[in-house]
């Protein structure tokens, strides 16, 4: 069990996506095999802000605006990789793998394993996930399990700037294939509504989230609620309010691969009542898996069944009435919890 | 031939469309404050307008019937009003209303309208190989219906627009691809995401009759489309058309083009609805009574149908379980 570093993150507050930008600024400094590209990564500075100022700094030639070609650029990325540089690629939106998928999980994920371990792919392919804002089914999704299903890729999503930063080091340095998903709704965006949690303490000099360990920002001992990217906030701000009546332990899962099954027994051994929160699709997924993870083990650890705060199995509705109905919300996570505890 | 009636139904759906899309730009920014919120407002999330692609919209619709099929990209309203989509109806979408095109489940870029066999997407150049698909429908059933494919030139770049072309080649199909270059894919400009100065000529890796058109000239832009139409009803197969035009606006609402410079500006004085207007009064067609009195009647349709968005219901909450399996 992993509970959140002790490490001083200071009184310097930054958007996550500041501190996406400066953890790859700060290793492009030092590793010039480290180079961006995507749409929009240049001047723009990423839709999301995930390379704001690179450009500045480091000029067309190591930060490179791609045109609408996934499958190219990705696969490039991949070439480069294979031959010794450190790309960080972004898609746009998770949503767009669609067009390019066959290069993340027929080669990406599959080229260390093919060649017995001789041919490493150390690349970080990162993209905006996540809704709330009604942009509707082609540009709403999570989609992490679909990229956690499939053996070869880490996959990460942190919840707060100071993991985002430490989180993107550690996936540029990592000698596998990293998928870093940002929710949009953790960005701390200037233009969409946010958590205050999207603008935290963050370090400036350089440091590393291990990728496979869980945080655990609200320690309890009632319940255990586990979670990962934008709906821990979401958990941690029903933690907060339920402090005084209920105990509840937040989960901050931060990596989907590698999962830290580790974290999750050793909570729930404690609480013996689990909520999995998961703005990802319901089945098949994540928070399958997590309750896997308890089967697998000791079922008998559980004192009541598990609740599920999920996406439904329905494609991103546009209305807000509509997507608000299916999102993870505040009110949802606290009627689970009332119900793993009745 | 483009005669003095054609002349003045092209510049009256222009301006309907320009006003849809001003009425829109209105009604959007109106309640996102007090901090711009893209998520706020009777009308969230991107909004992507085509102000300065009106001709194109508008050239290519002259040559179709209803029974003919349009897939657009993420900036589709130009397109759906040309064809035909109810401008009530496709309201209300965006609106998010039960009364809605797509009951509120598709929003501005997934507008669905059976009738008129129009449909967008927001994956880019992905509805090229859907419009091969209904034109291979259409081909089979004997009809002499068309499929019209648009896109931006940033979607030439992406792989299913040349298997499209290649397909629909092959199988010598009645599609009309059209690519509508703004010069811009976001911030992106179209010089550095690809060498190939004339898009069009992509057309001829395929074997494909193909046509660039400067000038963002409604007429020469029917023109060009009258003969890829027709070439497609009479079984002469696909046409790749590269349409030059012009984005007026940001890509999305919201966006503040600082990377456009000074080609913004060029770009404003480039609107080609008073450019028009300009050549219509010259050649005597149109007064300074009738401009007034055009404009009158599309802002009093387009307010009309905002009202009976803004007046429709919302869907129930539970409608969000509705229409996963047919
Ligand atoms: C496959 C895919 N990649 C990226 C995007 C994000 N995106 C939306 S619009 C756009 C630019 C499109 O440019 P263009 O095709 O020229 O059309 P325009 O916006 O200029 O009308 C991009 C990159 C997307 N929607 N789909």
């Amino acid at each position: 069990m992993t509970v959140t570093e002790s490490v001083d993150a200071g009184t310097r507050r930054l958007t996550t996506a500041k501190a996406i930008s400066e953890a790859i600024a700060q290793e492009m400094r030092v590793n010039p095999e480290v180079f961006v590209m995507g749409e929009d990564v240049g001047p723009y500075g990423g839709i999301f802000g995930s390379t704001g100022g690179l450009f500045e700094e480091f000029g067309s030639t190591r930060i490179i605006d791609t045109p609408i070609s996934e499958t190219g650029f990705i696969g490039a990325g991949i070439g480069a990789a294979v031959e010794g540089m450190r790309p960080v690629v972004e898609l746009m939106f998770v949503d767009f793998f669609g067009v390019c998928f066959d290069q993340i999980y027929n080669h990406m994920a599959k080229i260390h394993y093919e060649s017995g371990g001789n041919v490493k792919v150390p690349m970080v392919l990162m993209m905006a996930v996540g809704g709330g804002y009604s942009d509707a089914a082609q540009h709403s999704q999570c989609l992490w399990a679909s990229f956690a299903h499939m053996p070869g890729m880490k996959v990460v999503a942190p919840s707060n700037p100071y993991d985002a930063k430490g989180l993107m080091i550690s996936a540029i340095r990592d000698d596998s294939p990293v998928i870093f998903m940002f929710h949009k709704g953790v960005m701390g965006l200037p233009w969409m509504a946010k958590n205050p949690r999207s603008i935290g303490p963050v370090p400036e000099e350089e440091y590393t989230v291990p990728i496979g360990k869980a945080a655990i920002p609200h320690p309890g001992s009632d319940v255990t609620v586990v979670s990962v990217s934008m709906s821990v906030q979401h958990c941690l701000d029903v933690a907060e309010k339920l402090e005084g009546t209920t105990s509840v332990e937040v989960i901050d899962l931060r990596s989907i691969v590698p999962l830290d099954r580790e974290a999750i027994l050793t909570s729930v051994a404690k609480t013996g009542r689990l909520v999995i929160v998961d703005e990802d699709y319901k089945s098949f997924g994540l928070s399958g898996e997590v309750i896997a993870t308890i089967a697998d083990t000791d079922p008998s650890m559980l004192k009541a069944p598990v609740q599920r705060v999920c996406y439904p199995d329905v494609p991103v509705p546009y209305a807000r009435v509509l997507e608000y109905e299916v999102l993870p919300t505040r009110d949802k996570i606290e009627a689970a919890i009332a119900a793993v505890l009745a | 031939m483009v005669d003095n009636d054609m002349r003045m139904d092209f510049y009256r759906e222009m301006v309907r469309i320009r006003t849809y899309e001003a009425a829109l730009q209105r009604d959007y920014h109106a309640d996102k404050a007090p901090a711009w919120d893209i998520g706020a407002g009777l009308i969230p999330g991107e909004m992507h307008l085509s102000a300065g692609q009106e001709p194109v919209a508008v050239g290519l619709c002259a040559n179709l019937v209803q029974g003919d099929a349009i897939t657009g990209p993420h900036r589709p309203h130009h397109l759906a009003l040309a064809k035909g989509v109810d401008m009530k109806a496709m309201t209300a979408e965006i609106f998010g209303r039960d009364t809605g095109l797509c009951h509120g489940k598709g929003g501005h870029m997934h507008l669905f309208d059976p009738g008129q066999h129009f449909s967008c997407s927001g994956i880019i150049a992905q509805g090229m190989p859907v419009a091969v698909g209904q034109a291979f429908a259409f081909h089979r059933r004997g009809t002499d219906n068309v499929a019209v494919a648009v896109a931006g030139e940033g979607a030439a770049n992406q792989g299913a627009f040349h298997e499209a072309l290649n397909l629909a080649a092959m199988w010598k199909l009645p599609v009309i691809f059209i690519i509508e270059d703004n010069d811009w894919a976001i911030s992106v400009a179209r010089d550095t995401a690809t060498p190939v100065k004339d898009g069009s000529m992509r057309g001829s890796a395929y074997g494909m009759p193909h046509a660039r058109v400067e000038g963002n000239d409604v007429e020469a832009i029917y023109d060009a489309c009258r003969t890829a139409v027709d070439r497609a009803r009479a079984g002469g197969g696909p046409t790749l058309l590269e349409i030059h035009t012009v984005r007026l606006w940001g890509h999305f609402e919201g966006d503040a083009q600082a990377y456009r410079g000074d080609e913004l500006a060029a770009a404003t004085e480039n609107d080609p609805i008073p450019q028009y207007e300009r050549r219509l009064v010259a050649a005597g067609l149109l007064d300074e009574e009738a401009i007034a009195r055009i404009k009158a009647e599309a802002e009093a349709e387009v307010e009309e149908a905002i009202a009976f968005a803004k007046a429709s219901p919302e869907p129930l909450p539970s409608d969000a379980y509705l229409h996963v399996f047919a």
